[in-house]
């Protein structure tokens, strides 16, 4: 693994090490001072910096937690943001995984032509669907509703799930579908026995994938969602908080590390999954 | 939370997968066990149709709307040809806008990739590399919105005399004597800067999660060769790493320049565009919502894909030389 170690002097070893502890320090002092800030007490954050609280006296509070999270709306937005991303990630994997189905194992007309259509979309600013699709569901009354940006969501993520379902179904050995084929499986039999069972690792880095992007959305919740509180996720919230509370960094700091703590979760636990999602969606805009 | 959101909450969680699995289960058996031709081409297409459905009303339809909107007045009324462009290319808020996206697309491209290369070929060579990379990588989990928060507070400023609560000048006043304290976000000079360098700090762990992985797929016995024919570090980098890393650090560069093209959060959280700081994207949701003129929307939002046709083509142009597997 290490294969340069032995090739390098003692003092250009030192300097190796140097640069990249402060590269790492300097990666990692931002979110380390939003975490230590938001358990600082309002006269303290905004009179001295973050740093003087590692040393005593250690005055520290849970009181910016517990007003973003009850009068700043950060608690109903935490679960706004929950019945926002479920279902967006849901549902994009399940409709994808059958067109990927039909993409990899069945033959018809204008099947690559379509694919290319797909592949092509991967690509496309979303904002070139804004104007338009806030037109539909303003027209159908959906716009501010969950079922609005549900929808929204699983239509954006089609086809970079697509097209990551279809190239992995493709990897799956044919023998084995094909003697379940002539066992008298049927199709659905297939599908839901041994493709989707097969699938797991890129369902599993896919629904990563997609849960972060949704979680961390702030653009189609902004306009989708209109600025409605009730149904406003935390990214919506937060932004809202930047704007009328302008220094008031007790309750901005909290407010962030809150958002932060289940994409962290997601990283720390399920990192391999996580970063594997991230490579594969590397030709997704 | 109230009661009708919970429903939703379980119809579209529970409820829609059994729709599809009950949709597709009935139309396999409407097919039956017919395994002719022509049934496996209508078979398809049922598999297909919930995907194609979503796709042509959320993606297709509204591609071409917008170009067609773009041609047409503020309220989408009446036609106006290519008034709407000509404002694009001529007004000079709007080139101003050209010109900060033109900044984030020079400077976020080189520096993030040049980061990301630096770090997955230094941490390469020691034993905390799995540490040092996680640290890198961890702002690629968070939110744009949570980072504007961050880096907001990092560049906090307070008058000169005052404690400075924001990291940078903080760190600035302690290293530079006679430092005087920067408003980095608000200096018309800095604050574009300033706004590039959170998204540095976010994307730099993408690239370098992609760049390490090419790094340990070139073969040891090429470096080894090129050890024993007595060429150093740099020589094996200049001559045998960069070439070998080539069409890696193309697909980084062309995934970042399609990032930095739609870049929004960051922009709408710290500075709003205000202060010269807005970019196509935040100037497209402002003459959305703030002046409800849906024809310069619209063609904002078409620069953006003429941008992006050419990424198009050579990623439709890689798979089909790929074939299945691209």
């Amino acid at each position: 693994m290490h294969r340069h170690a032995s090739s390098k002097s003692p003092l250009s070893r030192l300097v190796l090490h140097l640069i990249l502890i402060v590269i790492c320090a300097g990666w990692l002092v931002p979110s380390l001072g939003l975490l230590i800030s938001s358990f600082r007490p309002h006269n303290l954050i905004s009179t001295t910096g973050w740093w003087t609280a590692l040393l005593p006296p250690f005055k520290f509070t849970l009181s910016n937690y517990t007003y973003v999270l009850t009068r700043g709306h950060m608690g109903i937005s935490f679960i706004n943001s929950l019945i926002i991303a479920i279902p967006s990630t849901v549902m994009p994997i399940l409709i994808a995984a059958f067109a990927a189905y039909a993409f990899a194992w069945m033959r018809f007309p204008f099947k690559e032509t379509i694919f290319l259509v797909i592949i092509g979309l991967l690509v496309v600013p979303l904002q070139l669907t804004l104007i338009p699709v806030l037109k539909l569901f303003n027209a159908l009354g959906l716009t501010g509703s969950f079922v609005a940006i549900w929808l929204a969501h699983t239509g954006y993520g089609l086809p970079f799930a697509i097209y990551l379902l279809r190239n992995f179904m493709q990897d799956l050995p044919g023998s084995v579908l094909e003697s379940a084929y002539l066992d008298g499986a049927t199709h659905p039999q297939i599908f839901f026995k041994l493709i989707i069972p097969m699938s797991v690792p890129a369902i599993a880095s896919l629904a990563i994938f997609q849960f972060m992007w949704v979680w961390n959305d702030l653009l189609i919740a902004l306009i989708y969602l209109g600025g409605t509180q009730a149904v406003a996720p935390m990214t919506v919230t937060m932004s809202n908080m930047v704007n009328s509370y302008g220094g008031g960094w007790e309750y901005l700091t909290a407010a962030a590390f809150i958002s932060m703590l289940l994409p962290m979760l997601v990283f720390f636990t399920l990192q391999k999954y996580f970063v594997r999602g991230i490579l594969t969606g590397s030709v997704k805009g | 939370m109230n009661s009708q959101t919970i429903l939703m909450l379980a119809v579209a969680v529970l409820g829609v997968p059994l729709l599809l699995i009950g949709y597709i289960t009935l139309s396999e058996r409407l097919l039956g066990k017919a395994a002719h031709k022509r049934s496996s081409s209508v078979r398809a297409i049922f598999w297909i149709a919930p995907a194609a459905v979503l796709l042509v009303v959320f993606l297709v339809y509204p591609i071409i709307t917008t170009i067609i909107l773009s041609m047409k007045d503020a309220a989408s009324k009446g036609y106006v040809g290519l008034a709407n462009y000509k404002y694009v290319f001529t007004d000079q808020n709007m080139l101003l806008v050209l010109r900060n996206n033109l900044l984030w697309l020079v400077l976020f491209t080189l520096v993030t990739l040049t980061f990301g290369l630096l770090i997955a070929l230094l941490a390469d060579r020691v034993k905390y590399e799995a540490v040092a990379k996680s640290i890198v990588f961890l702002p690629m989990a968070i939110s744009f919105v949570a980072a504007g928060i961050i880096w907001k507070f990092m560049y906090d400023f307070q008058p000169a005399g005052a404690p400075q609560i924001g990291t940078v000048n903080a760190v600035l006043s302690a290293v530079i004597p006679g430092y005087q304290p920067q408003a980095w976000l608000f200096n018309t000079a800095t604050n574009n800067i300033a706004l590039i360098v959170v998204g540095i700090w976010m994307w730099t762990g993408f690239a370098m999660v992609i760049l390490s992985a090419g790094i340990k797929g070139i073969p040891t016995d090429v470096l080894e060769a090129a050890r024993i024919d007595g060429a150093n570090e740099f020589q094996i980098f200049r001559f045998v790493t960069m070439p070998l890393l080539a069409p890696t650090i193309t697909v980084v560069a062309t995934t970042l320049i399609i990032d930095v093209l739609k870049i929004f959060d960051i922009v709408y959280v710290m500075t709003n565009g205000n202060l010269n700081t807005e970019v196509i994207a935040n100037r497209m949701y402002k003459e959305m919502f703030n002046y409800h003129n849906y024809g310069r929307a619209s063609a904002i939002a078409v620069i953006l894909l003429v941008a992006i046709i050419p990424v198009m083509i050579l990623n439709i142009k890689r798979f089909r030389q790929g074939g299945a597997n691209a």
